[in-house]
């Protein structure tokens, strides 16, 4: 049967920006590493589980890990989001079983972009779905450190305050640019950064740069 | 049109289209009527020929056939590029023609983009806008307009069906409040076009927008009805056509395309409403029954019949898109992934819906070509996609009743 083909370049009228690689479809339609039933969940009996976002926010990732000598060994997610959501989960835990389970240090390392990639290229106005996957395996990560008592290794996240009023942090500036703001009225419409405490403006625009450079090399 | 052998095609290769909200399959007969106007009567209704007198007699013509159905005079009627474009004349063209002597504009929190964005520029522009609330089934709230409406009044604007949720509004009784105030009314009749009644003197409206692409028309080509009396700036200007209220050579084939369809939807309106009521009520109850976790969005009587739309707990709606579309079936969803802003649906968060369920929420519209068999196929497909999502969810929300 027809599926949706094109690559899509994410800004806007050019009619391309929607639709996904047949990588990104192969993992929607054939999710990896998933629990198949309610009991192996429990069976799974994880070294480390992580779980970030909300349904209220339209994405949610948790992840659950098993660590050996310090490698993963095995992986196991569930998500709750559109098509590049569950695709860059089922993506990620395959990158991160790849040659018998990276270490943690190297599983660390995989960046948002490095999902799309993997995944052949997911349209820019997308992103922002695919940044939960490392987001959560930290979380599983520090989630593993606490419980086999490496506490002296938890990768704390490392937020900081930009908009002193509302308490706006440059990850939720982060996150809106990956959310398709790219420019301070659009963040100022998702965040609210900058209305009350005018100060800071110049330090959200500079972030916003940064930001843009880092994910959409622009 | 049910049993019309060209639509009964094996399951397996029919493609089930319920997104006529978004956009409608142009009629044969509309589509024939189009061709000829290309083809044949080709001339510029401007010009001083008979080739050009051939045209503007068309256009004449039709514009006689639409008054007739809408019950107003024709010189009433602006063709325009697309409801977006009546919209925006409607009110943008009585804002600038005020000169600031109203300042202020009330619609509600439900309405298309069009009337929304519009309102939101003209804010920008020193306008004051108030947008009113809507209850848990999207109905507008009346006494909120009647406590707001006052001298200082320009507009109100509230569309009669929502494009997303379907709800009806009591556009009869709203246009009352508004003659009372001597505040001019229009509405954004696109989706009510087809289905609902489109007598402007019934309705009390002083505009009206509707668009052809929605009716089995032509795409690119809309109308407003303007009433008598009423001012409005041109948005387009140049050589003066459609009484100096939007310039541009006439689309002659657009036009005639659209009196068409116009004229098709009315003939048949009785006997559609009917049958899609039906199916709209198997497809509901259908999902609503198999599906646990599942709610109607929008007013469950007061709706459009051609107008599904349900909410799923723990699933996100553009997932659900996919594999309906990998299965053939193609619906709209609400949810922040498909929409450019990455917001869940307005119009759904301003009727009260929790967010978790506005990320979830599948809008069907379905249409004439739609045949029980195609509600049949949905009803088959669809628990398993939403239990098959849900299996690899982490969460498991719990069902609340309406807020």
């Amino acid at each position: 049967m027809t599926q949706l083909e094109i690559v899509g370049d994410g800004v806007g009228h050019t009619g391309k920006d929607w639709f996904y690689t047949d990588i990104v479809k192969d993992h929607f339609f054939h999710p990896r590493n998933i629990f198949k039933t309610a009991e192996e969940v429990k069976e799974f009996n994880a070294d480390g589980v992580g779980l970030v976002g909300s349904p209220a926010c339209g994405d949610g990732m948790k992840l659950f890990i098993k660590v050996k000598d310090d490698k993963i060994v095995d992986v196991k997610w569930q998500t709750y989001g559109c098509g590049t959501a569950i695709a860059s989960t089922s993506a990620f835990s395959v990158m991160l079983l790849d040659k018998g389970g990276l270490s943690i240090e190297e599983a660390l390392k995989i960046k948002p972009k490095d999902i799309a990639d993997y995944l052949g290229g997911i349209p820019p106005r997308k992103f922002h779905c695919s940044v939960l996957a490392d987001k959560a395996f930290r979380e599983a990560v520090n989630d593993y450190f606490k419980k086999s008592g490496q506490l002296e290794r938890v990768v704390e996240g490392s937020a900081k305050i930009i908009d002193k009023i509302l308490k706006i942090t440059d990850h939720d500036i982060e996150h809106a640019v990956l959310e398709g703001a790219y420019d301070l009225e659009a963040v100022q419409r998702k965040t609210k950064v900058g209305i009350h405490d005018k100060e800071c403006i110049p330090i959200v625009e500079k972030l916003i740069k940064t930001y843009k450079e880092k994910y959409f090399g622009e | 049109m049910t049993k019309n052998v060209e639509y009964v095609l094996k399951m397996t290769e029919r493609k089930i289209y319920l997104d006529n909200s978004a956009t409608t399959r142009m009629g044969p007969e509309v589509k024939k009527e189009f061709d000829k106007y290309c083809l044949e009567v080709y001339g510029n209704p401007g010009s001083f020929h008979m080739e050009g007198l051939k045209a503007k007699q068309a256009v004449a013509d039709a514009r006689e056939r639409i008054a007739k159905i809408l019950n107003c005079k024709s010189s009433e009627l602006v063709f325009t590029s697309g409801g977006t474009e009546s919209i925006n004349l409607a009110i943008k063209g009585l804002a600038y023609a005020s000169n600031g002597k109203r300042k202020q504009i009330i619609t509600a929190k439900t309405e298309h983009h069009a009337v929304m964005h519009t309102c939101e520029f003209l804010e920008k522009k020193g306008f004051d806008i108030v947008y009113l609330d809507v209850d848990e089934n999207g109905i507008v709230d009346i006494e909120q307009l009647k406590n707001n409406i006052s001298d200082d009044t320009l507009l109100v604007s509230i569309m009669y069906a929502n494009n997303e949720i379907g709800t009806i509004q009591n556009i009869s009784e709203i246009g009352k409040i508004c003659k009372e105030h001597k505040v001019k009314f229009h509405t954004d009749a696109c989706q009510a076009a087809g289905y609902l009644s489109l007598d402007v003197k019934d309705l009390n409206v002083d505009l009206m927008s509707i668009n052809g692409s929605k009716i089995y028309g032509p795409k690119g080509l809309g109308l407003l009805y303007i009433k008598t009396g009423t001012v409005i700036e041109p948005l387009i200007h140049g050589g003066g056509q459609e009484g100096n209220k939007r310039s541009g050579t006439e689309n002659v084939p657009g036009i005639m395309a659209f009196v068409k369809s116009l004229e098709i939807c009315e003939e048949t309106k009785e006997k559609e409403v009917s049958r899609l009521t039906q199916l709209r009520d198997k497809l509901t109850n259908g999902i609503l029954e198999s599906i646990p976790k599942s709610r109607l969005n929008g007013h469950p009587s007061m709706r459009l019949p051609n107008n599904v739309n349900i909410s799923f707990l723990d699933v996100e709606g553009e997932a659900i898109l996919l594999y309906l579309d990998s299965n053939g079936v193609y619906a709209s969803s609400g949810s922040a992934c498909t929409s450019k802003t990455l917001d869940p649906s307005h119009v759904v968060v301003a009727m009260g819906v929790p967010y978790e369920y506005a990320h979830g929420s599948i809008r069907f519209t379905l249409g004439k070509e739609t045949i029980p068999e195609d509600i049949d196929f949905v009803l088959k497909i669809l628990p398993e996609i939403i239990s098959n999502l849900r299996k690899i969810s982490p969460f498991n929300v719990k069902m609340e009743g309406k807020k």
